[in-house]
């Protein structure tokens, strides 16, 4: 259960764009037709995609009258979630994790990388607003720690200083590579492989 | 050392591609057909011939779990749900497979739906995962246009859906209560059991709940018999199991052995060996973070299956091994999990909710040494408080790491934490009562 602020500026309006109607009616079609309240959590990002990353109480409103389901429900689920942002985010949304895999992988130092590049704070916006940091729970790539995400891109491998070249690009609106920062492949050992040695048989 | 020719995952570092031809060519999809034309009943012989069981972490008897569902279809429909919420500290293998070895999970999907009475399948993928949901929808679709699944699968007869749902950063879903109420548009919090999810599941209906690695072994031990699944491994803990190596090792990675794989072996052979030599090692982790840690005189001989860890009181859970070496603060690493299941517990049980706070900030201080030596009991007596006294595992799962750490390192807590207790007078008080009113 995460504790999450819900921003104090809110717009009057919202709605769904013309495509999104469109992409939000397909997704409602996944359950059955009586169960549309399902359909909850993926139009929830769907609002949090037309909204700069995050989700307006209006939009809240909105979504509970177009599912027909009452407004607090759809708070419930909006607040329970982690991955809903109910205040803005940077449009490059730095996400650590700090877990015990990354952490003695050397994961703080990566935020001491945060503090020092994006902002001393965390959920801060940059100074030229383009990005913010947060340090989250394992995001299941403990094999690549420590890692980060960017928006949805896993970045992994990292150390102190591959973290500030990266949050460099970001700052500068340009988007790095992601996966591996050691140039390793996926999650084989590296160097010297043990098993499916002859790539023939794959 | 298992044999290259019997891992089942063949494609786990992506050293071919992913998608649906070069599957084929791997083997998936073949002789799918004649599986269906051998009935249900044998589906479900052959996995109950084979032992498989469960890889989600509970370690359930998968071909037990399927003969649970309602033989017959009544008013309403069977349900199928995979689940992809794969979020336990040191876990990563269903990422590979979703990944890599989408067909094989997607082939595994139909099958069982099959051997269940289930013609709709969700997938329920954690909402970090959105670039291997899209790799795997991508998958779903080659599936669709080769006319694998949809109506007629695969020339089975079978009709059969496949949906995708993800979730959004709730640890918790995991539970497969938790999991079905999401799926539900509701918060995930797990649900009372009985009844069981076979029986009243998804939107009430019959569903059987099922782990990504399970489902995906399922197509290869019915091609090459539950008998060959069964030879591999040991008695009642059987087959291959991907196990993710992370932590202070030289090469963390992820690797397909066989059940019962020693530790050491696992470690020393595939992870490259601990960093700073074996010597250097202070505690092992052996299946996600709930699971208790071993430390290394049991590290040099427990083999990685569900029983010999049970018996050294521990798990294999999902097999995510984590190394803690000695330059790590041991009390530093148990009170970062403590503050994970803290922040992740649901909020539904009293006893979780607020005892998973309590641990955190308890191992807080004595990783700082700011504990008195009694807090050491008492900490132990909160797991003990929460342990099986909560809807679903989340309590067992965050008080177990605690215990572990009590078990093997309480004499290395004790010599850090030399705190006077805060209240001399009264030793009688317990401390459930609030200590600040009875002290006026």
């Amino acid at each position: 259960m995460s504790l999450k602020k819900v921003s104090k500026e809110q717009p009057d309006k919202f709605e769904f764009s013309k495509e999104n109607l469109i992409l939000a009616e397909k997704l409602i079609q996944k359950y059955p037709k009586e169960k549309k309240q399902s359909a909850v959590m993926p139009l929830l990002y769907l609002i949090q995609k037309q909204n700069d990353n995050w989700i307006p109480l209006v939009a809240m409103k909105y979504l509970a009258k177009y599912l027909n389901m009452p407004y607090i429900k759809v708070y419930e689920v909006a607040t329970f979630y982690s991955m809903y942002n109910l205040a803005p985010v940077g449009n490059y949304f730095v996400q650590v994790c700090t877990t015990t895999p990354c952490m003695i992988r050397g994961a703080y130092k990566i935020i001491e990388a945060c503090k020092e590049k994006i902002s001393s704070k965390e959920n801060e916006l940059s100074k030229n607003k383009k990005c913010s940091w947060i340090e989250v729970e394992c995001l299941g790539a403990c094999i690549n720690a420590p890692m980060m995400q960017i928006n949805n891109d896993y970045y992994e491998d990292l150390d102190k200083d591959k973290a500030l070249k990266i949050f460099e690009k970001i700052l500068n609106d340009e988007k790095p590579e992601p996966g591996s920062y050691r140039g390793r492949k996926n999650s084989e050992p590296e160097n010297n492989r043990t098993t499916l040695m002859d790539l023939n048989n794959a | 050392m298992l044999k290259d020719e019997d891992r089942i995952f063949k494609n786990l570092y992506n050293d071919r591609s992913s998608d649906i031809n070069s599957a084929i060519l791997r083997g998936d999809w073949t002789k799918t057909k004649e599986i269906f034309s051998k009935g249900k009943e044998w589906i479900i012989n052959e996995i109950k011939t084979s032992e498989l069981r469960g890889r989600g972490g509970a370690g359930f008897p998968t071909g037990l779990k399927w003969s649970f569902a309602p033989k017959e279809v009544g008013s309403r429909p069977h349900y199928l749900v995979i689940n992809a919420d794969e979020s336990e500290p040191g876990t990563c293998k269903d990422r590979d497979i979703l990944r890599f070895e989408p067909q094989k999970l997607i082939e595994g999907c139909l099958i069982a739906s099959y051997a269940v009475n289930a013609h709709v399948c969700y997938v329920y993928i954690r909402g970090e995962y959105f670039n291997e949901g899209q790799r795997l929808q991508k998958a779903i679709d080659e599936a669709y246009e080769k006319n694998l699944i949809g109506k007629n699968a695969a020339g089975t007869g079978w009709d059969f859906d496949i949906h995708i749902h993800y979730g959004a950063g709730a640890y918790i879903c995991g539970e497969e209560t938790a999991l079905l109420e999401s799926l539900e548009g509701k918060k995930g919090q797990p649900r009372l059991k009985p009844p069981f999810p076979a029986l009243v599941g998804l939107y009430g209906c019959p569903t059987i709940i099922n782990n990504v690695e399970t489902i995906a072994v399922v197509p290869t031990i019915l091609r090459k018999g539950g008998k060959w699944f069964a030879s591999l491994g040991k008695p009642k803990n059987t087959g291959t199991k991907i196990f993710c190596i992370s932590g202070n090792v030289n090469k963390p990675c992820n690797v397909e052995e066989e059940m019962g794989v020693p530790l050491k072996e696992l470690i020393e052979k595939h992870a490259g060996g601990v960093i700073g030599g074996w010597d250097n090692l202070k505690a092992v982790i052996p299946g996600g973070s709930s699971m208790p840690l071993l430390p290394k005189d049991i590290c040099e001989t427990v083999t990685m299956d569900f029983d010999s860890l049970i018996n050294n009181k521990s798990g294999l859970g999902t097999a995510g091994v984590v190394v803690i070496n000695k330059d790590q603060d041991i009390i530093k690493c148990m009170a970062r999990i403590a503050r994970f299941y803290k922040h992740e517990s649901c909020g539904q049980c009293t006893p979780c909710r607020e005892g998973s706070g309590w641990m955190w900030r308890m191992l807080e201080r004595m990783a700082k040494g700011e504990a008195s030596k009694e807090e050491v009991e008492m900490l132990m007596d909160v797991t003990k408080q929460i342990e099986g006294h909560t809807i679903c595992a989340f309590g067992e799962g965050s008080s177990w790491p605690v215990q572990g750490l009590i078990r093997h390192f309480k004499k290395e807590i004790m010599e850090r934490n030399n705190f006077k207790p805060i209240i001399n007078k009264d030793r009688k008080i317990p401390y459930l009562v609030d200590q600040h009113l009875l002290d006026k």
